[in-house]
């Protein structure tokens, strides 16, 4: 298989490791420039969580759509969104992949397949739904991903979502990043069924998987599944991914009173891309000056995203009522 | 011309379409086999099937947060509330992403869907088979919103809608859906935006909504043989609103009357009054008038439902009144 732990190419396992950077450095210095005041809105990072972004995707094709969340930086950049596009959109400039008109919580690129990031919680379960809807309908065999976390569990939405995709046999892989914490409220004070994907089989008869989100490999394979699956008319599927933001819930938040030292500590020993790294090494992928080739064009991509974004206008104020309505109308 | 029902125009429209748009379906509860509880799809199951005539469970915010990622992904989905009282759970996915997604996404996504549900107060439904709510929408931006008073207007705003590219309210008085009348068989479309003189007059106008119009006429009908020449005008979309029509009506009459069954506060007759002060004063002979409905819950016995309702005596009133002023 593929995906498989001891697959022979190298090149795909590494290129996990590529994304996952590229994620890390880019929100590195989106926060950054947010502490510099070069980000007028809020700023809400995926560090910590790069695993599963870049795992699901891997699978994709750039005609699949996916759906997002507040935290959508990192579903942004493994669904092919430039770190420009997305660096000059937080900076509310036009060259940014809303024109401007979204910010952190609500980037787009229909285009390549990004329907997408929401700052309301729920919503992208219910739109993923309905893009698998479509592609039933028309006989497409493009399938849909919607990515929300464990605040999104509780909500009406996803138990509406999840019941009529599996009623309907939909071609979409939902994707709950639990990362323990709705904004700053426990998942362990919300729910009895921390288990989703016990709770999901026992409610909707939907296959799911219960993965570590630290784990891209382990991601990946449960992601290959879940699209094999849905692009063969087999239905939706969800997957659980255990995981851990190491940073507020959004850049300059107070982020002490609900979560402890030693928790975070714990976790930041686990991070998805260090992990990832001494696999790669061990197993024989790639050595140690490879991957500090990759961290330097990291650095080197990012760097250039922020100073093009920095360097780029903000969006002509004539403008700021346009598209309301689809063209022509 | 041949006669048909408010209810048959409309599901012709939407049959007409269904054979030429595969990527239309509809979903809502009984709109299956059962055809609809006010017949809107009724026979269109045994053409289409379930893919797209699709019943739902009862999850108002599901299936119309689903219906705006099938918008997004190349369908046209027609939600049927049958009662459009049901819209309200799914709010947050109507204000908050079917009205904003185009913006938000500069363009490059559709959301070509249609909302449809009977509005109005008649025939005891009580408080929660009654609401109206185009007020509501009228105000966020990004909805297009009919209430059609007639089956001709009926088919043509539901063809614009199943054709355009925008979210659109299309609005069905109950007390209007056997009302019959003339319908072409040749295809046509009507436009959003163009109010309808539906009576030509010079001593006041009557702006009518939905089933509003055809009681207005009736009554200026009988004024007619008291010598009282109304002008009545039917918006037929209330988003985008018609004041062109409207401005040119006040400025031949001098007199304005807004007749609406639903509530008078922030609604459609303060606005259309707001914005013929802005740019109309001038021509005004009387202040502008608004009939509503009894701003309440709607009651259940009908000796409670009529004294909410504007009659034809409270119409009447109303426009003599303003003649007279």
């Amino acid at each position: 298989m593929a995906n498989d732990r001891t697959a022979s190419s190298s090149e795909p396992l590494v290129a996990l490791y590529r994304m996952m950077v590229l994620i890390r450095r880019t929100e590195e210095q989106l926060a950054r420039a947010h502490q510099m005041g070069l980000v007028p809105g809020p700023c809400h990072t995926y560090v910590g969580e790069e695993a599963i972004a870049t795992g699901v995707c891997a699978n994709l094709r750039a005609d699949d759509v996916v759906f997002s969340t507040h935290r959508g930086h990192g579903h942004a950049l493994a669904k092919g969104v430039s770190p420009r596009a997305v660096a000059a959109e937080l900076m509310g400039k036009a060259t940014g992949c809303s024109q401007g008109r979204g910010g952190s919580m609500h980037l787009f690129a229909p285009e390549i397949g990004l329907m997408g990031t929401s700052g309301i919680v729920g919503p992208s379960i219910l739109q993923g739904a309905g893009a698998g809807y479509s592609f039933k309908l028309l006989g497409s065999d493009q399938v849909s991903v919607a990515f929300f976390g464990d605040g999104a569990v509780s909500n009406g939405a996803f138990h509406e979502g999840l019941n009529l995709a599996a009623i309907w046999d939909l071609p979409v892989i939902f994707v709950c990043e639990d990362n323990m914490y709705a904004t700053e409220v426990a998942f362990r004070d919300a729910t009895r069924v921390q288990d989703v994907a016990q709770r999901v089989r026992a409610s909707y008869d939907m296959v799911a998987a219960r993965v570590d989100g630290n784990d891209v490999l382990a991601v990946r394979q449960a992601a290959e599944e879940a699209v094999a699956r849905a692009r063969a008319g087999d239905g939706p599927s969800l997957i659980d991914c255990k995981t851990y933001r190491t940073r507020p819930h959004a850049e300059g938040m107070r982020d002490g009173g609900y979560r402890s030292a030693e928790e975070m500590a714990a976790w930041k020993q686990r991070d998805p891309i260090a992990a990832h790294a001494a696999w790669l090494i061990e197993a024989g992928h790639a050595s140690a000056a490879d991957l500090e080739a990759i961290e330097a064009e990291a650095t080197t991509t990012v760097n250039d995203a922020i100073e093009f974004a920095r360097s780029s206008p903000f969006p002509d104020p004539s403008t700021a009522a346009d598209f309301i309505f689809s063209a022509g109308a | 011309m041949r006669e048909i029902t408010y209810t048959e125009a409309a599901r012709e429209a939407l049959t007409e379409q269904m054979a030429v748009d595969p990527s239309i379906f509809v979903v809502g509860e009984g709109i299956g086999e059962r055809g609809g509880n006010f017949n809107t799809t009724l026979g269109l199951y045994e053409k289409y099937g379930p893919m797209r005539l699709r019943d739902t469970p009862i999850v108002e915010r599901g299936f119309v947060g689903l219906c705006a990622g099938a918008a997004m992904t190349g369908s046209r989905p027609v939600v049927d509330f049958m009662f459009i009282d049901f819209i309200l759970d799914s709010m947050g996915e109507l204000l908050n992403q079917i009205s904003k997604i185009q913006y938000m996404s500069s363009g490059r996504i559709k959301m070509p869907i249609v909302l449809r549900g009977c509005i109005g107060i008649g025939g005891a439904a009580a408080t929660h088979h009654s609401g109206s709510y185009y007020p509501l929408f009228v105000h966020i931006p990004g909805f297009r919103v009919a209430t059609p008073s007639n089956p001709y207007d009926a088919k043509g705003l539901l063809k614009t809608a199943l054709t355009g590219d925008d979210p659109v309210l299309f609005l069905e008085h109950k007390l209007l859906l056997n009302r019959r009348g003339p319908v072409p068989e040749e295809e046509y479309k009507l436009p959003f935006g163009q109010a309808a003189v539906i009576r030509e007059g010079s001593d006041a106008t009557v702006v009518a909504l939905a089933v509003m119009a055809p009681k207005v006429l009736d009554v200026c009908d009988a004024l007619a043989k008291d010598g009282l020449d109304i002008e009545v005008i039917d918006p037929r979309t209330l988003a985008p609103l018609d004041m062109a029509t409207i401005l040119e009506s006040v400025g031949k009459t001098g007199r304005l009357l807004i007749a609406d069954e639903t509530f008078g506060p922030c609604g459609i007759g303060a606005e259309i009054s707001a914005q013929v002060m802005e740019q109309g004063f001038d021509d005004l002979d009387a202040p502008i008038a608004r009939l509503n409905g009894v701003h309440t819950p709607t009651p259940y016995s009908p000796s409670l439902e009529s004294a909410i309702i504007p009659d034809n005596a409270a119409i009447e009133k109303a426009i003599r009144d303003l003649v007279a002023e």
